[in-house]
């Protein structure tokens, strides 16, 4: 077996101090391996979200072990946690697009962090933007685009860097079928050919098929697979 | 060649034109008030030594209980000739100064004018007018008048033009302007006339002759300044005192400055004025930041630094400030020439004015920054999910 991309042991997580501490995660065991397509599921309300935001190294880890990308997040600073944000791709719940840039220089800034040529930023900017089909709106602003192409955009800038990890969370929630099952297979496409790994935190059962591997979590642990025939019940 | 970073600091600006126009407009107006104030206060002080820059001497001696030409003392012309045997000097001059009642021709008001009394024999004044006409005064009660003069004293150079000589009273004594010279009001004396010591003891009748105001002291070319000036100060009497002509123009700047409440009033303007646009920029700023708040966070899980983030700011408020700084030296160009033709006080704008202004709209920006950006500090990029 290769190194897992992500690897967690024991990793407990709190909210609040004193008397108000309350323990959202518990004793969370999980790896996953480069190429994998990972979907977490479960109620909302569970801790999905908290376990993604600390595996994107957006919040400090207090309890146990977290490696991304062979990095251990555990009491890494400030400036460590920076740099490997840069090794992530994130596709956000709310597109969370730069309203003041076009298309094209939202995608351009998640470049900003790399060094990379003229033309070679360029190149790959309007190769992802016509992948996911927004070539025809490069130079329009967000309140330009439907929610739909908000969410596209959001999904080209999380690939353009080719990152070696990506993290969704609810990325097909703004899309219509046809462009929910695109954006997941263009995903699946890049998770081949880069061997990325991707990990989706979703409710849409109409995507669940392109993951190799279903975690189910609920109050904060992480269950053994209920079976997909048990999805429908957990519908939120 | 590696990838032009992208200009967010501008293309965020750029994106709400209102916004961006707001915070030109107020940091023009911030500018502009920092500019009139400085420029009254510039006006004041350049034309309070007018008259001490036109002197044609090297130092002066004054009674050591003058302290400005509106806080005159009179000191025996005996001690200026005493020192006229000095080697080092080459010419000495007395100059009666004292406010008479001038006549206004036209309307037949009474005004305060400022009377200066000179030896027709020397070049006492280099002004423009006074050396060409200062010959006709050695006829009795002949004045100069001067050209700057605020309007309440009659249209003296309008009725010159056509006429050679025009009569008027000075202390209830006919006199004839025969002439118009160059000297700008400032504010503790509105006008000017020029006339011979003759005619000043004539016009002046409660002026003793022999007690002046100021003695003008030439020295021959070449003459150490520092030393001959200890030499005279060592052969004179406490009643008076020698300065040169450069400390003699900082005295009557500093009187204005400290002795009256002009100079206060106009740097507590600056302040105000400085205050004023801080203030506009803070706000414009922190809702920048604070509408922009969820956009920095992604940022910030995208892997940017809180550091590039503060650069964008800081950035915004450089641009803002060149922006704003730009129209405000135009409107205040404009400003300028209408106090001037308004008040005749010579309002000049000058390249130290601009770039000290420049700087305190760069620094007033960058602190207001400095303020906006506590916000941004505490932006947590685990809240945008």
């Amino acid at each position: 077996m290769p190194q897992p991309a992500l690897s967690v042991r024991q990793l407990n997580h709190f909210y609040g101090q004193g008397t108000l501490r309350k323990q959202v995660l518990f004793d969370i065991n999980v790896q996953i391996y480069p190429g994998e397509i990972v979907i977490l599921t479960g109620p909302s309300g569970s801790g999905k979200t908290t376990l993604l935001t600390l595996l994107g190294s957006l919040r400090s880890a207090q309890e146990g072990s977290l490696k991304v990308l062979g990095h251990e997040l555990l009491q890494a600073n400030q400036q460590q946690m920076i740099l490997i944000r840069r090794n992530i791709g994130y596709i956000f719940q709310a597109h969370n697009l730069l309203n003041f840039l076009t298309a094209y220089q939202n995608v351009e800034l998640a470049l900003e962090l790399q060094n990379s040529s003229t033309e070679e930023a360029d190149l790959r900017i309007k190769k992802i933007l016509i992948a996911v089909g927004l070539e025809q709106h490069m130079n329009d602003y967000p309140s330009a685009l439907s929610g739909g192409q908000k969410q596209r955009v959001a999904i080209a800038r999380a690939l353009v860097g080719q990152p070696k990890l990506i993290l969704a969370d609810e990325p097909t929630a703004a899309l219509d079928k046809q462009s929910g099952r695109d954006v997941v297979a263009l995903l699946q496409q890049l998770a081949k050919d880069q061997n990325c790994t991707i990990l989706l935190v979703t409710h849409d059962h109409r995507i669940l098929d392109i993951a190799d591997r279903i975690i189910y979590m609920e109050d904060g642990r992480l269950i053994p697979d209920p079976g997909l025939a048990a999805l429908p019940a957990i519908s939120g | 060649m590696p990838k032009k970073p992208l200009f967010l600091a501008w293309l965020q600006l750029r994106k709400e034109h209102a916004r961006l126009l707001v915070a030109i407009a107020g940091i023009s107006f911030a500018g502009v008030l920092m500019f009139l104030q400085l420029g009254f206060r510039g006006a004041l002080f350049s034309s309070a030594v007018e008259f001490h820059q036109s002197l044609n001497g090297d130092l002066v001696m004054l009674s050591s209980r003058y302290r400005s030409l509106i806080s005159l003392d009179r000191f025996t012309e005996r001690r200026l000739y005493q020192i006229a045997g000095v080697k080092e000097v080459a010419s000495v001059s007395p100059v009666y100064l004292n406010f008479v009642q001038w006549r206004n021709p036209d309307n037949k008001e009474i005004w305060d004018i400022y009377a200066i009394g000179i030896n027709p024999e020397d070049q006492v004044l280099q002004l423009a007018g006074v050396a060409e006409n200062y010959q006709k005064l050695r006829e009795p009660d002949t004045v100069l008048f001067n050209q700057g003069s605020r309007s309440e004293f009659g249209p003296i150079a309008q009725h010159l033009q056509q006429r050679t000589s025009i009569s008027t009273e000075v202390d209830e004594r006919s006199v004839q302007v025969r002439g118009l010279f160059q000297l700008s009001p400032t504010f503790g004396i509105n006008a000017y006339l020029v006339t011979s010591d003759l005619n000043f003891l004539r016009l002046a009748e409660f002026r003793q002759p022999g007690l002046i105001d100021i003695g003008v002291i030439k020295l021959r070319p070449g003459t150490d300044l520092p030393a001959t000036l200890a030499k005279l100060k060592s052969r004179l009497l406490p009643d008076v005192r020698i300065l040169t002509k450069a400390e003699y123009i900082q005295a009557e700047i500093a009187f204005w400055n400290t002795s009256t409440p002009v100079g206060y009033t106009f740097d507590l303007g600056v302040v105000i004025a400085f205050i004023v646009g801080a203030v506009i920029v803070y706000q414009i700023l922190y809702s920048d930041v604070t509408d922009h708040l969820p956009e920095y966070a992604t940022l910030k899980a995208m892997g940017f630094t809180d550091r590039y983030l503060l650069m964008v700011v800081y950035q915004e408020s450089l641009i803002l400030a060149t922006l704003g700084f730009i129209p405000g030296v135009l409107i205040a160009l404009g400003l300028y020439q209408i106090t001037h033709l308004a008040t005749l006080l010579p309002m000049v704008m000058d390249l130290g004015r601009i770039l000290f202004v420049l700087i305190l709209t760069v620094f007033m920006c960058l602190l207001s920054a400095t303020i906006a950006i506590r916000k941004l500090q505490t932006v947590d990029p685990a809240d945008i999910y």
